[in-house]
This record gives C-alpha cells, sequence and structure tokens, in this order.
C-alpha cells in the first residue's frame, strides 16, 4: 500500500517537474509578454497542482497535509489576481506608448 | 453575525493547522490573536458577504470541479502549443460582454479566465472584459459563453 502510494507520488512528482520545465521553455520561446505568461501560468495551476498532491501522498495522515492542502489553496486563490495585476501593467503601458507619452504612476 | 462566525471558524482552522501545539497557554494566545484579528477586520468594515462569501457555498463545489477540469485541459493545450514552437499560436486580443450583475461574480469570472491557461483578462470593468487568447480557438472558446453561464449560476 504504502509502496503504491509512494509510486504515484513520485509519478506525480515527475509530472509536476516537467510542466514547470515546460512552463520555463515557454517563458523563453514566445514572442510577447502575454504569450510568456500563458506559458508562465501553467507552473502556477498545474504544475504546483501535482507537486504539492505528490508531497501530500508522502505526508500521510498528519498536520503537514493540512498545510499543504492551505498552500494549495493561497497558490490557487492569488496566482490569478496577480497575474490580472501583471496583465494589465503591461496594457497600460503599451497605452502610454502608443499615445506617445512618458509611462507615470497614477 | 453569519460572516463573523465565518471568519472566526476560518481564521480558527488556519491557526490550528499552522500550530502543531495543543497546550491550554498556547490555545488561548490562538484564541486571543484570532479575537483581535476578527475585532480588526470589523474595524476596517470587510467582515461581509463578499470577503466570506459563504452565500455561494451551495453552489461551488460544482463550479470548482467543471473548473478543474477546464484548467487540466487547457494545461494540455498550452503544454502542447510550448513544444510545437511559435507557429503552434496565434495570440490576441477580444472584448467580451459580462452579464454578471454583482462585484464578486464579475471577480469570479475574470479569475477563472486568468486560472485557465490560454487566456489572461487584461482589463476589467462594469459591464466589459478585455481578453488576451494565446489562439484565436482560445478566445473563440470562450465566446461560447460556457464559463459565463455557470458563473451566472454561482451567482444566483
Amino acid at each position: 500500500m504504502t509502496d503504491l502510494l509512494e509510486v504515484i507520488s513520485g509519478i506525480l512528482l515527475l509530472i509536476g517537474s516537467g510542466l514547470i520545465f515546460t512552463g520555463a521553455l515557454g517563458v523563453l520561446r514566445f514572442p510577447d509578454t502575454y504569450s510568456r505568461m500563458h506559458a508562465a501560468g501553467v507552473t502556477e495551476t498545474l504544475a504546483t497542482t501535482s507537486l504539492l498532491m505528490g508531497l501530500m501522498l508522502l505526508a500521510g495522515w498528519s498536520l503537514v497535509l493540512l498545510k499543504l492542502i492551505m498552500i494549495l489553496l493561497f497558490i490557487l486563490f492569488t496566482s490569478p489576481t496577480a497575474s490580472h495585476a501583471l496583465a494589465k501593467a503591461v496594457w497600460r503601458d503599451q497605452q502610454h506608448k502608443s499615445h506617445g507619452e512618458q509611462p507615470h504612476d497614477s | 453575525m453569519k460572516h463573523t462566525f465565518s471568519i472566526s471558524a476560518l481564521l480558527a482552522t488556519i491557526w490550528l493547522a499552522n500550530s502543531g501545539h495543543y497546550t491550554g497557554l498556547l490555545l488561548s494566545f490562538g484564541a486571543v490573536s484570532v479575537a483581535l484579528v476578527v475585532w480588526i477586520c470589523h474595524r476596517m468594515d470587510v467582515v461581509d458577504h463578499e470577503s466570506q462569501p459563504i452565500h455561494l457555498t451551495r453552489h461551488l463545489p460544482r463550479y470548482y470541479a467543471w473548473l478543474a477540469v477546464q484548467i487540466v485541459a487547457s494545461n494540455i493545450d498550452v503544454v502542447k502549443r510550448v513544444w510545437s514552437g511559435n507557429s503552434a499560436i496565434s495570440p490576441g486580443m477580444r472584448r467580451f460582454k459580462i452579464n454578471q450583475k454583482t462585484d464578486i461574480g464579475r471577480v469570479i469570472y475574470a479569475n477563472s479566465i486568468n486560472l485557465t491557461p490560454g487566456t489572461i483578462s487584461v482589463t476589467l470593468s462594469d459591464n466589459e472584459v478585455l481578453v488576451h487568447g494565446l489562439t484565436q480557438t482560445n478566445l473563440d472558446d470562450l465566446d461560447t459563453g460556457e464559463m459565463s453561464r455557470r458563473v451566472d449560476k454561482l451567482e444566483q
């Protein structure tokens, strides 16, 4: 039983690492900021989920499991807000540039 | 009142999960700190249906299950496009009408757009959202309004 859990956990950790590598590759490969953010989106959703799930299987029924669940929830709640803020900043910057103005804080 | 109870329960759960020490002294410290934070939140006037959306609880599990499937599907799609290179993407922006009536509905919709890789909400106003898509297909999928309808159902 524990052997099976360890194997599944290993597979999940491997998938997570592969997805993070893919995200990094996408960030390097894609041509503009927005497209790169889509690639980064892979690392913050499915990659972190499968990594944390792999760790949860190793943790077993303990307080660590609860903490890992909390980390996962906090990441899933905050990352879309962070990427929205980043996208909006890029958009405003482009608006300013296309109007020939200096970007300024407001 | 029910929102105060909800935030107290939430804070107590976080404290208990992070502490791991369950002696009388530390538990009473925990109770005091939870009470302090609840009091501060009340003074900031943030304890309401927006910070504690308990009225959504009944419909949330179903929406989350659907969203989880969407997230996995769009992740696989983006991973494929990363490996096949720049020829596989056709980035673009499009404006979508928003039907959600409440702020929290709009926020859930925009956050769901952001959580599925391939689409990012760039700006959000009262009745419109500007979305950047990695491919035109991503934008077309959003245009069918499936996600918007499901958030609508959540709001009711």
